[in-house]
């Protein structure tokens, strides 16, 4: 078991290799100079080449890669170009807008899809069925920011329930803050519920299927212990891989909706950044969300074994 | 031989099946998947229930517990009675009280019918917990003693383990004491020990005798193999495309078989005689295999990981004309020997010469050259042609590689339709297009086509239904006689070696054990395992193709 | 399963070639898609030969004018005539979803196929894409654009890069199923060399799900033009697209909400029923389809 957990750790190094290799060549293989992108459309030639020699952009490629892992290493992810502070310290100022709102929408999503595949699989081929794809099959269809505007059209502008925009930290209003982050939340949640609903109803049919569930029916286990008993723990591995390869996706849509909202996480930085060419702050961005992604495809891997006992190290 | 012959007037009837249709949900004009059957089985009684596939044995079964796919086939009519209670009309939940407790169903597959995340005690234990009324130690308590009388070894380990962590024989038995343990009135086995290897068949067989006797159980058990019901049944059912169309008790049924599908059953089952013996014809030697080993996986980059020793010191060859058999069970390592002698997977050890070549340590370029000389049919008829490619571009496909115009090749292949039975038009067709026989021809056609020396049949006629089986296998011989090639063929079955094998090979656990011609193998066995394997094959006293006992040669 | 022998048909060897079920069954659903798609489609081409005003046209006096008379669905912040601006703008939303379609899975093939067959090849190309797919996808997408410039091609290959794993993962599991078939080891021992079982016998397995995922890809594509656009990371607004229309519309939102409904609902009908027919098309090719997607 344990040399189980250390070689899938191990295996995680290369492909952080690879993506911070990536994140480094994208910068220097882009078509134009470097140099130039980081200086701005107004930068005079002495500029660009100041920042050509700041950046060691005269060195040799692997030198300046070799230079780059180091800092990183060191948990350097360099100086933003526009605010001139530490990118460490402008990722920690906004992360835990952004931590708040993903941990809300993973709980929304798993507590509403789940259900909604399960009982699509049940009744497969009946209306609850065919409701629960129609719903999946629109949340992949409607671009996330679209849906964030009306729920905010309905819910905020035209009901008021909930103010328009904004955030508040639930350390210091918790009420205030469910209130801001349930819009958000359910905006990001559209996709992820319709992507794990679905895995939920492929899954279970699947297992529906199996001789094990006819076995549980014919020593008279009620339905909904077949269901959640039998059925759901053996579907499972599917389930859980594809939330975690979803948590990609609710990156993606963490930056909209926080534009969308106004909410002052990470997703805002990477816009700012993005508007202002700010490198540093991109790169460090790509670096940390590809890193958690992997951290989080990692102990979902792990979890496998607890969730199945045929799955050995 | 001795049958079953017991008296069941006055014995109460437990389950009473009359009249009873499924169909097809809003089909009527479809002929119904099963047609007004009846029958009934006393306490105590055991029925068996047989036909070929697709003949509706278990549409019944699952009819009966009430679990018929729902929305793909329903009742339309008849009546299930159990003991006093009509089944059909019960609610959902009646029924389920009803499974367990009054009736209780076993599968084929012990492979797939227990719940892989749960512990197998557990799923004993969930019976108790839904239908009695016993607290946590008086439930673990009554498990063990049901698991101890299924004959499982040390029960306390095994109440803990997961299905993966047991035997197909284990499964069975834990399955065995999932049904029995609430001691229902009906057992309902769906061919149980079809999926199990001979020698584990025949403790299951004598297990279900048991506890049928202790329990006093009515049981409907369902087969195919003709063997299975010389040894277990009271009375036989046979069932042919949804209609029962003989019943008898067992030993008037196989002593004079009334219909003539009986009959063509009954004729069909492979005898245990071995084939006469025929004179070598040549002494060529086409096919010589010499100290042959194989390990799977092993190596690893870092630590030197231990493989698995799937066959070792394997010798044995074949002269032209002739059919050499390897027998043995699952994990005996015959297929990875037939795998081996195609070069599908390389050999880690030892000689494999076709027509005095040796091709074990060939790259995939040098041996190509070879590769015509020596064909293989496989098992699974529905993958082993290309479902995307007419018959004709399947059975062209070898030629066309040896250089062959395709005019050629495609008349070829008209020649060899008629050789293996098949109309000429059949290569302008699809493989959907044909029945799991019909495949099985195509397959060896395509094999043929490359004029090898050896033929290896890899389990090449198990899947198929027996009457099919007998075809296919007179076919091999058919072409063995014209073009005198020689055949390697796998297979567990020992009736169906004893009819077509000269020579046979017992392999277990890897290694060969005994290496006789087919008349002293099965005759006079030497090695222990070989008479363990012979005395497991069931029925294996009467002659059935001829409704008669064995005559004893020799 | 013995069938009475039927003459083969044209369809039936097409339905053969992708191995389809014989019975085609389709709801209304799937068809009302591709009625809707059909149309979306011939008025985005034919949309310079009947809008009513030049999509580019700036009438700084007829700023943000509500639906109706002249305008049909009303002016945008520029003054530019919002329903010609609409239909013109799935031009390049469909460009780009059918070219990231496309490349992605040629690509993919060609990559995945390799990795499928060739083992040394297998652990490198897979480490690498592992590595790809970490990435956000949108993330991924917003860096390669806002370093290579905003030109439909470089939003194209933006879109692109992302998919291609996925389309790889596919086509390598579906090529290392099809490899154990008995029918590929007989070509094997039919003396079929490596090229040609590669290219008749596994390849085609690979068509039916790359027709499904390239549906997928091209509707994903079109979502992910409008995200760009709306985050700044888009094709320039000089050309509209449907993202960048409901980009610039944004600000003007709680003025006008059609600014942003309009382009909104055209995007979200069309991916709708391109999801919808590549759903169907699954459910048609192959149900053991849903095992390999995600």
């Amino acid at each position: 078991m344990l040399g189980y957990i250390i070689r899938r750790i191990l295996a995680v190094i290369p492909v952080m290799l690879i993506v911070a290799i990536f994140v480094f060549l994208m910068l220097r293989l882009s078509p134009g100079d470097p140099a130039a992108i980081l200086a701005g459309d107004s930068a005079t030639a002495a500029q660009i080449e100041k920042i050509r020699t700041e950046l060691g952009l005269n060195d040799p490629l692997h030198i300046q890669f070799i230079t780059w892992m180091g800092q990183l290493l060191q948990g350097d992810l360099g100086t933003s170009l526009i605010s001139k502070t530490g990118v460490v310290d402008m990722i920690a100022n906004r992360i835990n807008p952004t931590i708040n709102l993903a941990l809300m929408t993973i709980i929304i999503s798993v507590l509403l899809a789940v259900p909604m595949g399960v009982a699509a699989a049940w009744r497969h081929r009946t209306w609850v069925d065919y409701l629960v794809m129609s719903f999946s099959v629109l949340g992949f269809s409607i671009p996330v920011f679209v849906i964030g505007y009306i729920f905010m059209a309905i819910f905020a502008l035209g009901l008021g329930w909930f103010p328009v925009q904004g955030y508040r930290a639930p350390t210091e209003d918790f009420f205030g803050f469910l209130l801001r982050a349930i819009l958000p939340s359910l905006t990001l949640a559209t996709i992820y519920v319709a992507l794990i609903a679905r895995m939920t109803r492929a899954s279970m049919l699947e297992v529906l299927g199996e001789d094990y569930i006819r076995t549980a029916r014919a020593k008279g286990v009620k339905e909904n212990s077949v269901l959640f008993r039998h059925a759901l723990r053996n579907a499972a591995v599917p389930i859980m891989t594809i939330i975690g390869i979803g948590f990609a996706l609710l990156i993606g849509g963490v930056v909209v909706t926080e534009s969308v909202f106004n909410i002052p996480g990470i997703g805002r930085l990477t816009v700012d950044a993005i508007l202002a060419r700010d490198y540093p702050v991109i790169q460090a961005i790509i670096l940390l969300t590809a890193g958690i992604y992997v951290l989080i495809n990692l102990l979902i891997d792990l979890s496998y074994t607890l969730l199945d006992p045929r799955i050995r190290y | 031989m001795k049958f079953k012959s017991r008296n069941f007037e006055g014995a109460e009837t437990v389950l009473d099946i009359k009249d009873l249709s499924v169909n097809l949900p809003n089909q009527e004009t479809v002929a119904p998947i099963l047609d007004r059957i009846s029958l009934n089985i006393r306490a105590g009684e055991t029925a068996c229930l047989v036909g070929e596939s697709g003949s509706g044995k278990s549409v019944t079964s699952l009819a009966v517990m009430g679990l018929l796919p729902k929305g793909a086939l329903e009742v339309t009519g008849g009546k299930i009675t159990l003991e006093d209670r009509e089944l059909l009309g019960l609610s959902h939940n009646e029924l389920r009280h009803m499974r367990a407790r009054r009736m209780a169903m076993i599968f084929q597959e012990p492979m797939t019918a227990l719940n892989p995340v749960m512990r197998v005690g557990d799923q004993i234990d969930e019976v108790l917990q839904i239908h009695a009324d016993m607290s946590a130690s008086e439930r673990k308590a009554r498990v063990l003693d049901i698991m101890e009388q299924v004959h499982l070894p040390d029960v306390k380990r095994i109440y803990g383990s997961y299905p993966h962590q047991l035997s197909g024989g284990q499964r069975q038995r834990i399955m065995i004491a999932m049904a029995l343990v609430l001691q229902p009135k009906l057992l309902i086995a769906d061919e149980p020990t079809t999926a199990l290897d001979v020698t584990t068949q025949a403790q299951i067989l004598r297990l279900i005798a048991e506890l049928q006797e202790k329990q006093g159980t009515a049981v409907l058990f369902i087969t195919h193999d003709m063997g299975v019901v010389s040894e277990i049944a009271d009375t036989v059912h046979v069932m042919k495309e949804g209609q029962i169309v003989e019943q008898a008790p067992v030993e008037k049924l196989l002593r004079e078989p009334r219909e003539d599908y009986t009959q063509k059953l009954l004729k069909a089952v492979p005898s245990l005689i071995p084939r006469k013996v025929r004179p070598p014809k040549s002494d060529d030697q086409v096919l010589q295999v010499q100290g042959m080993k194989k390990i799977y996986g092993g190596g690893g980059i870092f630590v030197k990981k231990e493989g698995t020793l799937a066959a070792q010191d394997v010798s044995f060859s074949i002269a032209r004309g002739r059919t050499l058999g390897i027998v043995g069970e699952s994990g005996s390592g015959k297929s990875t020997v037939a795998r081996c002698v195609m070069r599908l997977i390389d050999p880690t050890e030892g000689e494999v010469r076709v027509d005095g070549n040796e091709i074990a340590r060939l790259s995939r370029r040098q041996l190509r050259p070879y590769r015509r000389f020596i064909q293989i049919v496989f098992q699974d008829p529905f993958r082993s042609l290309n479902p995307r490619w007419k018959v004709g571009e399947s059975l062209i496909e070898g030629p066309l590689n040896y250089g062959i115009s395709r005019a050629e090749a495609m008349k070829q292949a008209g020649d060899l339709m008629e050789l293996v039975g098949l109309p000429r038009d059949v290569l302008d067709r699809y493989p959907h297009q044909f029945s799991g026989g019909q495949r099985q021809r195509i397959a060896i056609a395509r094999a043929v086509a490359m004029k090898p020396d050896v033929l290896v049949a890899d389990e090449a006629v198990s899947a198929l239904d027996v009457s099919i089986q007998a075809q296919v296998l007179d076919l091999l011989g058919d072409i063995q006689d014209k073009l005198g090639v020689a055949i390697l063929f796998i297979t567990h079955d020992l009736r169906v070696a004893a009819q077509i094998c000269d020579d046979i090979v017992v392999m277990q656990n890897g290694l060969i054990v005994e290496y006789n011609s087919a008349s002293e193998v099965l005759a006079n066995p030497q090695h222990e395992y070989t008479r363990a394997l012979t005395e497991a094959a069931p029925g294996r006293e009467w002659d059935f193709a001829n409704f008669c006992e064995l005559k004893k040669t020799a | 399963m013995a069938k009475t022998a039927q003459p083969v048909s044209a369809s039936q060897w097409f339905l053969g070639a992708l191995s389809l079920p014989r019975k085609w069954r389709v709801g209304p659903g799937p068809i009302i898609a591709a009625i809707v798609l059909t149309v979306i489609v011939l008025s985005a081409i034919f949309a310079p030969y009947y809008v009513p005003f030049d999509p580019m046209h700036m009438e700084s006096t007829k700023r943000l004018q509500p639906p109706g008379g002249e305008y049909i669905l009303g002016t945008d912040p520029f003054g530019r005539d919002m329903f010609s601006r609409v239909v013109t703008g799935g031009r390049i939303s469909l460009l780009i979803g059918i070219g990231a379609a496309v490349i992605s899975v040629f690509f993919g093939l060609l990559i995945g196929l390799v990795a499928g067959f060739f083992r040394m090849a297998d652990a490198i190309i897979m480490r690498i894409m592992d590595s790809l797919m970490s990435i956000p996808a949108i993330l991924l997408a917003i860096a390669l654009v806002s370093l290579s410039g905003a030109s439909v091609g470089s939003v194209i290959i933006a879109i692109t890069i992302p998919e291609i794993p996925r389309v790889v993962r596919l086509v390598r599991s579906v090529v290392l199923s099809a490899r154990e078939e008995p029918y590929v080891e007989a070509a094997t021992a039919l003396g079929s060399s490596m090229p040609k079982i590669l290219t008749k016998h596994l390849m085609p397995n690979t068509m039916a799900p790359l027709i499904v995922q390239g549906t997928y890809i091209c509707a994903s594509a079109i979502l992910i033009e409008a995200i760009l656009s709306f985050l700044g990371a888009g094709v320039s607004t000089e050309t509209p697209t449907w993202g960048n229309i409901m980009a610039e519309g944004r600000d003007y939102f709680q003025i006008n909400p059609g600014l942003i409904f309009w382009p909104g609902l055209m995007l979200s009908l069309c991916i709708l029923s391109i999801n919808l027919i590549g759903d169907t098309a699954r459910d048609l090719l192959d149900p053991r389809l849903k095992k390999r997607e995600a």
